[in-house]
């Protein structure tokens, strides 16, 4: 896999632990948020240490609850029809302020990768084709907005009280 | 009407550069089909029996004089003629090649047109009353605020991957025209006793597989809310609608497993706990929108139109079967509303040639301020003809095979395109409207308002579950049947119909149908329509005229 | 006239136009039915159609009987595809 942010591919500087796994004593990791439920009274970590990858069944709400206790939070995308992962996006960051990575993982495909941006993802997980095919043009496909999201880009109803296009 | 100012031109332009790098995409095989299908869907297009199918956008119904020419163009330069309007207030071309839509979605978004959400699991078309802005029991005209979420949910980035479709309808008027009442999310417009502009919401409506009638989930929002308590609906459904199960994915199953009480709970958490100050429509947002639907520059009745219009009614019976049938009130004086029949008999239901829809816009200007509109009844509107002038425009009409005399009568029939076309079918539905049109017409006048509706699958395109008589077609071992309901509605009195028996087999329609009108007809009492006549007696009557005693 | 008996092959939609078309014993694509391949079993068709994604959409196997005029399609929606719309 690739991973994308800001405007580059990068190296993924974090690990992603098993559930078997013994965190280690330092260094970024994710755990599953299964394993974070079980273990979080127990888990004092930097949260620029840690990570915690969630399932798109599990509410915003509740994950927002504990986002200050992360660096990073992975959201899963199991097929291109599944937008859950979307609105905890938003919710995350609209609501709770979350500031840390949210990286899109699972089914990440060039065409989503805008709405996922719009909706506070700032970190891809894609295919090694995303390169060849250059899908990192599509976050800058569209420049205009018809509503406002977690991206914090104008959109057209206010531009309209404003300024010109 | 509103116009593209030049925010919504860029977008277009954007969306069409990039769907053509989508179309490309796929031809060079870097999208597979099943990437690409989401993808061509959300701009209108479908693999049908023979070809693509493209539906494209007609927002509330509403077109131009120029857009009507468009649609017009690309049937014949890119279809074979014609163009099918239908239940959703669009219009559809049957015959499309992939590899010339870049080409024809281009040409679309010239005159501000597009097949953007007609299709895929995201917020559709928005739909309103066809009268809308001219209809004499409407409280405000509803299309600003069609609009308004026209804006909202187009590419919305939080809500373009739904469990499924979500179709929204408005209305404003006292007799819903827009069957809000089977929609996911219907809108009834209001004022508060503050005399505030606000909507009454309801949720959870719907046809298909299950049909339901939707239930209140707010008495009232207030237009400066309106957005921000959608986002709060849609939230709700994107995270809890079920995505297991393509049959029960739509929110009206939410809301039922729920129940409305529960729903309406988590809908009120999630607009309180949201910001809503981005969303929060601003009175400047509003009224700008509201401006561009500014009624036109309406003339004075003229002194001698009504006397005219009575003699042409003397002199011309068919003229004056068509001033009855086809004509409603508008609200100002001097003017009427025309609905112009796309049901000639033995025609497939909603079609118009390139050229009837030429001469349609020309007659916009003609008679009119150069608008036109689209029921969901598979019809269109003229709404703003001079009374003095409504001869003249019948003959126009009548020379060009446009002036069947039907509106709201038996031979008025809405159907899906059915197995002639569509992939999803199970059994035919144009043929069976054909031939039941054709039997019914001679007596039509006679049974009076009668709303039949023809679908070819469950999934219910020809909203067969609100019609006074639903057919259903179903295939039975690869041979045609026909499940007959009886007593929906689709107004405000929206009601699902009953079955009132075994399916029948083709040749049997219009047989069996003969015998339920004959019952509505024997036991209506005055003024009835047959779904006031089955609340009052029941299904017995229906059922045993069918099928014998029971 | 219909011999009775009947025999399976492969149809698709054609990927640039969604027309109907039939795979061909030469491993082709034929917008005609009296040019599909038609066996007994049609397991290996089908195999062969798959293998070429960037021609056609769906492939699918369907039931044909021999006809008057070569084949014919079993079952009204094949024929509704074969030979057009019936209105």
């Amino acid at each position: 896999m690739v991973l994308y942010k800001n405007g580059a591919v990068v190296t993924d500087p974090w690990r992603h632990l098993e559930d078997d796994e013994d965190l280690p004593q330092v260094g970024p990791v994710t755990i599953s948020w299964k394993r974070w439920l079980s273990e979080r009274g127990s888990i004092a970590r930097d949260p620029a240490e840690l990570g915690v990858r969630a399932p798109n069944t599990v509410t915003a709400a509740e994950i927002g609850a504990d986002a200050h206790r992360f660096g990073l939070i992975a959201l899963f995308f199991p097929n291109f029809g599944d937008g859950r992962a979307f609105s905890q996006a938003r919710v995350l960051r609209s609501r709770f302020g979350f500031t840390g990575e949210l990286r899109a993982t699972g089914s990440v495909l060039r065409d989503l990768l805008q709405f996922m941006q719009r909706c506070g993802i700032d970190a891809f997980e894609v295919s090694p084709r995303a390169i060849e095919e250059n899908w990192f043009a599509a976050l800058s496909e569209f420049d205009l907005f018809y509503q406002p999201a977690a991206d914090n880009r104008p959109w057209i109803a206010r531009q309209r009280l404003g300024a010109t296009p | 009407m509103y116009r593209y100012d030049e925010f919504d031109r860029r977008f277009l332009e954007e969306r069409v550069a990039q769907y053509r790098g989508q179309v490309a995409r796929r031809l060079n095989g870097q999208l597979t089909e099943e990437e690409f299908r989401p993808l061509r869907l959300r701009n209108g297009l479908y693999l049908q029996l023979h070809a693509y199918m493209l539906r494209v956008s007609i927002p509330y119904g509403t077109l131009s004089a120029e857009q009507v020419r468009m649609l017009a163009h690309v049937a014949r330069k890119y279809d074979r003629g014609y163009g099918h309007f239908t239940t959703r207030q669009n219009i559809q071309y049957n015959w499309i090649k992939l590899d010339e839509t870049p080409d024809l979605l281009a040409d679309l978004a010239t005159v501000e047109m597009h097949g953007i959400q007609t299709s895929g699991n995201c917020i559709r078309n928005i739909t309103s009353d066809p009268f809308a802005g001219v209809a004499i029991d409407e409280i405000e005209d509803p299309r600003p605020y069609c609009e308004i979420i026209r804006q909202w949910s187009t590419l919305h980035p939080e809500f373009s991957w739904l469990p499924r479709k979500f179709k929204i309808a408005v209305s404003a008027a006292l007799q819903d025209r827009a069957a809000v009442h089977v929609h996911d999310i219907g809108l009834y417009l209001k004022r508060s006793e503050a005399g505030e502009v606000g909507f009454e919401v309801l949720v959870g409506g719907g046809l298909g597989r299950t049909p339901i009638v939707g239930k209140v989930l707010r008495d009232f929002i207030p237009v400066r809310h309106l957005l921000s308590y959608l986002e709060a609906i849609l939230r709700v459904y994107n995270a809890y609608g079920r995505r297991d199960n393509i049959y029960k994915a739509r929110i009206k199953i939410l809301v039922q497993a729920l129940g409305v009480e529960k729903m309406r709970d988590a809908v009120e958490a999630e607009w309180a706990a949201m910001d809503h100050t981005p969303l929060d429509l601003a009175e400047e947002t509003v009224a700008a929108i509201v401006r561009q639907f500014a009624p036109p520059a309406y003339a004075a009745a003229g002194a001698d139109d009504e006397a005219a219009l009575a003699a042409s009614v003397e002199a011309d019976a068919d003229f004056a079967r068509w001033v009855r049938h086809n004509v409603f009130p508008h609200k100002q004086p001097g003017y009427a509303v025309v609905t112009i029949s796309l049901k000639p008999l033995g025609r497939p239901p909603g079609d118009a040639s390139a050229e009837q829809l030429d001469l349609i816009a020309d007659l916009s200007e003609t008679h009119g301020f150069s608008e036109v509109r689209v029921t969901h009844e598979q019809n269109l509107v003229l709404p703003d003809v001079r009374r003095g002038d409504l001869a003249a425009l019948y003959r126009a009409l009548a020379a060009a095979g446009l002036g069947a005399s039907n509106i709201g009568l038996a031979s008025d029939i809405i159907a899906c395109p059915g197995l002639d076309y569509c992939s999803l079918a199970n059994a035919r539905s144009i043929p069976v409207a054909e031939r039941l049109g054709e039997h019914l017409a001679a007596r039509e006048e006679e049974i009076g308002p009668m709303k039949i509706k023809i679908s070819g699958c469950i999934n219910a395109c020809g909203h067969h579950h609100v019609g006074h008589i639903g057919i259903l077609g179903v295939d039975k071992n690869g041979e045609e049947f026909y499940q007959i309901t009886v007593g929906g509605s689709a107004d405000e009195n929206a009601a699902i119909g009953g079955i009132v028996g075994k399916a029948v087999p083709s040749e049997g329609v219009n047989g069996a149908v003969d015998k339920l009108l004959d019952v509505y007809m024997r036991l209506r009492e005055d003024g009835e329509e047959l779904p006031a006549t089955y609340r009052r007696v029941g299904a017995e009557p229906f059922k045993e005229a069918v099928y014998g005693a029971v | 006239m219909t011999t009775g008996s009947t025999y399976q092959a492969v149809t698709a939609n054609r990927l640039r136009d969604g027309v109907t078309v039939y795979f061909t014993a030469l491993g082709a694509w034929s917008t005609a039915i009296g040019d599909a391949a038609h066996a007994e079993d049609a397991t290996d068709l089908l195999a062969a159609a798959a293998a070429q994604p960037l021609e056609a959409v769906g492939a699918y196997v369907i039931a044909v009987e021999k006809a008057d005029r070569g084949l014919r399609p079993v079952g009204l929606r094949e024929q509704i595809r074969a030979f057009g719309p019936t209105v």
